[in-house]
């Protein structure tokens, strides 16, 4: 298990080397020009490569990366943003919370709205309920993100006043972001629920809990929903990325101080290492999130636990044990 | 007093493809201690009669239409869901088919063991599971793999696990669906020898659905021979083997190879199974009957007591006898 993780935590050293490597590309690449951005629209040419040569960008491409990456990987420093002059390390340590609490209460709200959708949905297929729920579960999942942000400011923070527009005043404010953040994964999670269930139930393993002479709440919740799990964590897993990385929508529409908004004005600034600093933090978080639904995988399926471990101990004891019994 | 008695049971999957007659008015009884063996091609309804006796027929589509189960002299059609569910797993229980399949692949076996004895003993969490890994060293699995998940199980391991589920609350009447046919035949004998003396153990009355005559002829006492939803020919096991009536049952044992007799070719009954959402008109066999005569067309045969005990669907089974020395049927 330990090696599991282990070997996973390795891979992550080429993963977020090649994530450094794109970011640096597109930026040596990209038609802006940061120096120019900085000093405004009159300054000499001595001006200009002074600055140049300050910022460090008059070095190749190969060299500013390897610097980059050393700093990183000895001080922890992410480099000095261009325009506030403030370490960019300490600027995403203070933004990287909104975004991160807005990801996680919409998918709290996610799961706990949509697995139990899904559940009654499949459980009563055609019925009144699972028509109603697909039908409004298809209605969020294909609204766009940044309209229903919009929609829902105008429904509550204009015409009935109750939940503020922006900024950040209490928990009142989380309120709007969230949901328009989280409104379109209730659905795909209720969608993936549906299907994954549908799939299970039909499974002989739940006619066998019915022959038991179980109650028909036991055999969905106990043998029914920890078969379905796994395409449903998957999802779930997948809608965290997008989360963080659509961060960037909702924050600005509702003016959060996160990740997002971070990364917009870094973007509108040229300032490199801010735009850097952002995208190494959501790469890295996008990875643990990965290994930490591969990790679930293992606590749901005793059999994908198994390969985890992958021990050639424990299948060898195995082997023995079947061996002497076997028919 | 009859342990079960199932009279004029009638079975249909409404479909959109239309309305599929799965069992069609089918009546037996069994007595206690009895094992019944029930027998027919695939799609005969053998199945969907087990899953109604259970009154586990999915529905929609399947829906029972009429009949009486009589179970202790009670109708199971007639007791309410709550009522039904404290009779399967204890008093009646089943084995199905394909052991690959029947097992919850993410909880330990010990555990699905212990939830039936828990569901229908009263006993708590801990007291199950003794009695559950007691179940399953009868059944042959030692104590220590019951912690093991199903996957770490051959298939032929499996089925004991679901063995040990059936019987784990000694129920009076065990249906088995074709616990043998997804496994080894080296294993299927063993498995069968260890369910005829489990039946002896605990007395329980046992339904055997199989298409395999030899094991047939190994277990059971009484036998119903299948076709398109109706039992064609009803008997003790020496009537069907050695006074086989129905053509249906006669073309099943001619297209077993002799053992005796070295043959080239073997002969099976020509043409399929009925559509069972058009049967045909009259005998259900008679397209397929090589003694069809105009009659067979146009009226179903009604049941008809041949001997003590041994009751055939056929018009003509009196020319037939004639026609057709028994002990040539034998061989």
């Amino acid at each position: 298990m330990l090696k599991f993780v282990g070997r996973r935590v390795l891979w992550l050293i080429p993963v977020m080397l090649g994530a450094i490597f794109i970011v640096f590309a597109i930026n040596a690449i990209d038609p802006g020009d940061p120096v120019s951005a900085l000093l405004g629209g009159s300054y000499t040419q001595e001006q200009y490569d002074d600055k140049k040569i300050e910022l460090g960008l008059d070095k190749p491409f190969i060299v500013r990366y390897a610097g980059y990456v050393k700093d990183i990987v000895t001080d922890g420093d992410f480099g000095t943003s261009y325009t506030t002059k403030r370490p960019v390390s300490t600027e995403l340590v203070e933004r990287f919370g909104v975004t991160f609490k807005v990801a996680v209460i919409s998918i709290l709200i996610a799961i706990v709205l949509g697995l139990p959708f899904g559940i009654i949905s499949a459980v009563k297929q055609y019925s009144i309920a699972d028509n109603a729920v697909t039908i409004i579960s298809l209605v969020f999942a294909s609204m766009p993100g940044f309209w229903l942000a919009l929609m829902l400011m105008l429904a509550f923070a204009l015409n009935i006043k109750i939940f503020p527009a922006s900024g950040i005043e209490g928990w009142k404010s989380w309120v709007l972001p969230c949901l328009a953040s989280g409104l379109s994964f209730i659905a795909t999670i209720t969608r993936m629920t549906r299907s994954s269930m549908l799939d299970v139930v039909r499974q002989d393993y739940i006619r066998t809990a019915r022959a038991k002479g179980l109650d028909e709440r036991t055999v969905i919740v106990k043998h029914g929903v920890r078969n379905a799990l796994i395409p449903i964590i998957t999802t779930i897993g997948f809608q965290f990325g997008i989360l963080v990385s659509g961060s960037v929508i909702v924050e600005t529409i509702f003016s959060l101080p996160g990740l997002g908004t971070l990364m917009m004005t870094a973007i509108n600034n040229r300032d490199y290492p801010v735009i850097e600093g952002c995208v190494i933090i959501m790469a890295a978080l996008i990875c643990v999130i990965n290994l930490l639904v591969d990790l679930v995988y293992g606590f749901v399926d005793p059999q994908i636990m198994e390969q985890m471990k992958g021990s050639k101990k424990a299948r060898r004891a195995r082997h023995k044990t079947m061996g002497a019994h076997a028919l | 007093m009859s342990l079960l008695e199932v009279k004029d049971l009638t079975i249909h999957y409404l479909t959109d493809d239309g309305d599929v007659s799965a069992v069609n008015g089918i009546s037996f009884s069994m007595e206690k201690g009895d094992t019944l063996g029930l027998v027919g091609e695939t799609g005969a309804g053998k199945s969907t009669t087990a899953l109604g006796i259970m009154r586990l027929v999915p529905n929609p589509p399947g829906k029972i239409l009429r009949g009486e189960i009589l179970f202790d002299e009670e109708d199971l059609l007639a007791k309410p869901e709550a009522e039904m569910r404290k009779i399967r797993g204890n008093k009646i229980s089943m084995i199905f088919q394909d052991p690959m399949t029947a097992l919850n692949p993410v909880m330990r076996v010990d555990e699905q063991v212990a939830e039936v004895v828990k569901r229908h003993s009263g006993l708590n969490k801990s007291d199950s599971l003794r009695r559950a890994l007691d179940m399953l060293q009868t059944v042959g699995i030692p104590p220590e793999r019951g912690g093991d998940y199903p996957h770490q199980f051959s298939g032929g391991m499996k089925q004991r696990v679901v063995i040990a589920i059936a019987l784990a609350c000694t129920p009076q009447l065990l249906i088995a669906d074709e616990p043998t046919t997804a496994l080894d035949v080296t294993i299927q004998a063993q498995v069968l020898d260890m369910m005829n003396d489990l039946k002896q153990e605990f007395g329980t009355s046992m339904i055997l659905i199989t298409h395999d005559l030899g094991i047939v002829a190994e277990t059971c006492d009484k036998v119903a021979i299948m076709y398109a939803g109706k039992i064609v020919e009803y008997g003790s096991l020496r009537d069907i083997f050695k006074q086989t009536a129905h053509p249906y049952t006669i073309g099943l044992f001619n297209s077993l190879p002799p053992a005796s007799s070295d043959v080239k070719r073997l002969k099976p009954i020509p043409g399929l199974m009925p559509d069972p959402t058009d049967l045909p008109t009259g005998c259900s066999f008679h397209p397929r009957c090589p003694f069809c005569q105009e009659l067979c067309t146009e009226k179903a045969p009604e049941d008809k007591i041949i001997s003590p005990g041994h009751s055939i669907r056929c018009h003509f089974y009196q020319e037939l006898k004639e026609k057709r020395p028994v002990a040539e049927v034998g061989k």
